[in-house]
């Protein structure tokens, strides 16, 4: 099975995030791999274990869009255990919008595919951790006339077909498609691995293949500001919430709670 | 012609009131038509009738149901060519985001989602970065796409109207061959309380419950409210990971959100601090989830919330 585990570095939420500069787009400073993506990772390596691991011609291919900061969540992965990485990368790409970004990711996968070991499975992460929109999957998946499952919880792969149990909203569902497919994960769906010392000597020597727009086949038009077909006008940082009153509890603080909320019109 | 479409799936014997704020909102966009699934009964056709819908569409196929998404987005695309609409407006739930997703890139439309607001000529309001951030976003395309969160708009009707004409659209037939399939489907069991994304009141439970959340529902119960969760708590299955508000579940925007014993880490940030009002009940006077509360409590939620329970009874008679 050839799979790929889209990885993206994304600003650390433990610190303040910030959008700067022209086009409104995201600070990404201070980025780690984000941490949804881990659990599409672990997906894959477990995968392609249970299938027999890279001996059995297995390939687990972590593959990240964006600037030069970005191949760190390549690296991260294949610390973590992917075999190798691809780095897309091009001035053209900053501020791509989801149809953007999924416009250049498809023609990647297909780049990928093209070594006549055509990719089985995409997987990714329910969201990124920044712009949080769950909207990549199912538009790469249009992009690639492949079928999407989305949101994951458990994941198995016999033959040429993905099964794969879904827990989100009203039903519990079961949710079958052929490969090539599109898989995003939750993070229900297990317990991602950490580097260890083993690990990150091996990652030393995997390969990361870096590939520009030309390398795929795409024009700058098509991408970054300029492809989107959204723009972000305005972008004003919310006041932080500022805490209020604070009591401690001397017996009656259920009741203080209580006339809080008559005052305040909510009872 | 119309000028925005609201795409309503399978609603049942009634509309939801997301549904209703939909279609509020596509009336201050122009002539609103709708595109439907499922069964079309007279009540449900009345009200769309009188909330300005003058067209509803049908598909030709009735099983879109079992497959994921994508033949809806092929069929609500084949609806907004029918209807000329430039807007179409669907839920903010993950199918109906899908949904925008997979449409977006059929229509080359620019698609925005987590919308609160919307204004006359289309641009969107939306906040990011966990609330951190207000933005306003437009499509610079010829049609939008909007997932609009609920809660954000009055749903009002425009009065007696006539109930809409209704048209077939045909499904494309290559739609269902390129989709996922849903082999097998439970419904999980309802709770009588409000839908957690939708209510006005949230009160949510978290580790500090210690595996008992009676005290919590109870108090929901006296409010009308839903009940919500941290990670920690559905993770000990302590309660159902549909209740886990934040990052990776639900994201809530009630009124009131009460928050007992969860200690109001980033990810559950993400996921109601832009409630209107918030209050904390927590025992840990350092837990960051005061530097958020409108209201902080530094007390036992065993103590806090069963008392609070019964004044509100007793205030309610
Ligand atoms: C990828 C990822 C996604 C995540 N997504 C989410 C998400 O969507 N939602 C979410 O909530 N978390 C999420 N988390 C987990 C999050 O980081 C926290 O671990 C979690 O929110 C902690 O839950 P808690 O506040 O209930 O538990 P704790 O942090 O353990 O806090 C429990 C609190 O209860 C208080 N307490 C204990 N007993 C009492 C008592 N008797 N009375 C009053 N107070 C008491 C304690 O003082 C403490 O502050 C995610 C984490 C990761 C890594």
């Amino acid at each position: 099975m050839k799979i790929v585990v889209l990885v993206k570095h994304v600003p650390d939420a433990q610190f303040d995030r910030h959008i700067t500069g022209s086009g409104n787009t995201t600070d990404r400073d201070e980025s780690i791999l984000s941490e949804l993506d881990e659990y599409a990772l672990e997906a894959a390596l477990q995968l392609a274990e249970e299938h027999g691991g890279p001996k059995a011609g297995n390939e687990v291919i972590a593959l990240s869009m964006g600037p030069s900061g970005a191949v760190n969540a390549v690296k991260k992965s294949l610390q973590i255990g992917a075999y190798s990485g691809v780095h897309l990368s091009d001035d053209a790409l900053a501020g791509s919008d989801a149809a953007a970004t999924s416009l250049a990711l498809a023609a990647a996968i297909r780049h990928i595919s093209a070594d006549g070991r055509p990719v089985d499975l995409v997987l990714t992460g329910m969201a990124s951790t920044d712009g949080e929109t769950s909207l990549i999957p199912a538009q790469l998946a249009e992009r690639l006339s492949y079928p999407q499952v989305t949101f994951a919880s458990s994941l198995e792969v016999a033959g040429n077909q993905v099964t794969a149990r879904r827990d989100a909203g009203a039903f519990s569902e079961t949710v079958e498609a052929q490969l090539p497919a599109v898989v995003s994960v939750t993070d229900q769906i297990n317990e991602p691995r950490y580097p260890n010392f083993k690990g990150i000597l091996a990652a030393k020597k995997k390969k990361i293949a870096s590939l520009s727009l030309s390398d795929i086949g795409v024009d700058a038009s098509q991408v970054g500001l300029a492809g989107s077909w959204t723009v972000v006008e305005s972008a004003e940082a919310r006041p932080p919430r500022t805490a209020g009153t604070i009591i401690t509890d001397d017996g009656d603080a259920g009741i203080k709670l209580v006339d809080f909320l008559a005052a305040q019109k909510l009872l | 012609m119309a000028n925005a479409l609201v795409f309503i799936d399978n609603p049942g014997a009634a509309l939801k009131k997301s549904s209703l704020e939909l279609l509020t909102i596509a009336r201050s966009l122009g002539e609103t038509a709708v595109a439907f699934t499922g069964e079309l009964n007279d009540d449900v056709a009345a009200t769309l009738g009188a909330y300005g819908a003058t067209t509803v569409y049908l598909p030709s196929e009735e099983d879109l149901d079992n497959y994921l998404v994508g033949p809806k987005a092929a069929y609500l695309a084949a609806a907004v060519a029918s209807s000329g609409a430039t807007a179409v407006l669907l839920d903010n739930s993950p199918e109906g985001k899908e949904i925008a997703g997979r449409l977006g890139i059929k229509l080359n439309a620019g698609v925005i989602t987590d919308v609160v607001g919307v204004e006359a000529d289309g641009t969107a309001h939306k906040s990011v970065l966990a609330g951190s951030y207000n933005t306003t976003a437009k499509a610079t395309t010829p049609v939008t796409v909007l997932s609009v969160k609920a809660n954000n708009v009055e749903p009002s009707p425009v009065g007696a109207a006539a109930a809409p004409a209704t048209a077939t659209i045909e499904v494309p037939a290559g739609a269902i061959a390129n989709s996922a399939r849903i082999a097998a489907r439970t419904e999980k069991p309802v709770s009588g309380r409000p839908d957690l994304s939708e209510a006005r009141i949230v009160v949510a439970g978290g580790r500090g419950v210690d595996g008992d959340f009676a005290p919590v529902e109870e108090l929901a119960d006296a409010l009308g409210a839903a009940v919500g969760a941290s990670r920690a708590a559905t993770d000990a299955g302590w309660i159902g990971h549909d209740a886990q508000v934040g990052q990776t579940g639900v994201t809530v925007s009630p009124q009131l959100y009460i928050s007992a014993g969860i200690s109001g880490a980033i990810q559950q940030k993400a996921g109601m601090q832009t409630s209107k009002v918030i209050v904390a009940i927590n025992k840990d006077a350092e837990s960051p989830v005061f530097e958020i509360a409108d209201y902080g409590i530094i007390g036992d939620l065993f103590k806090v919330l069963p008392q609070a329970t019964a004044e509100i009874k007793k205030r309610k008679g």
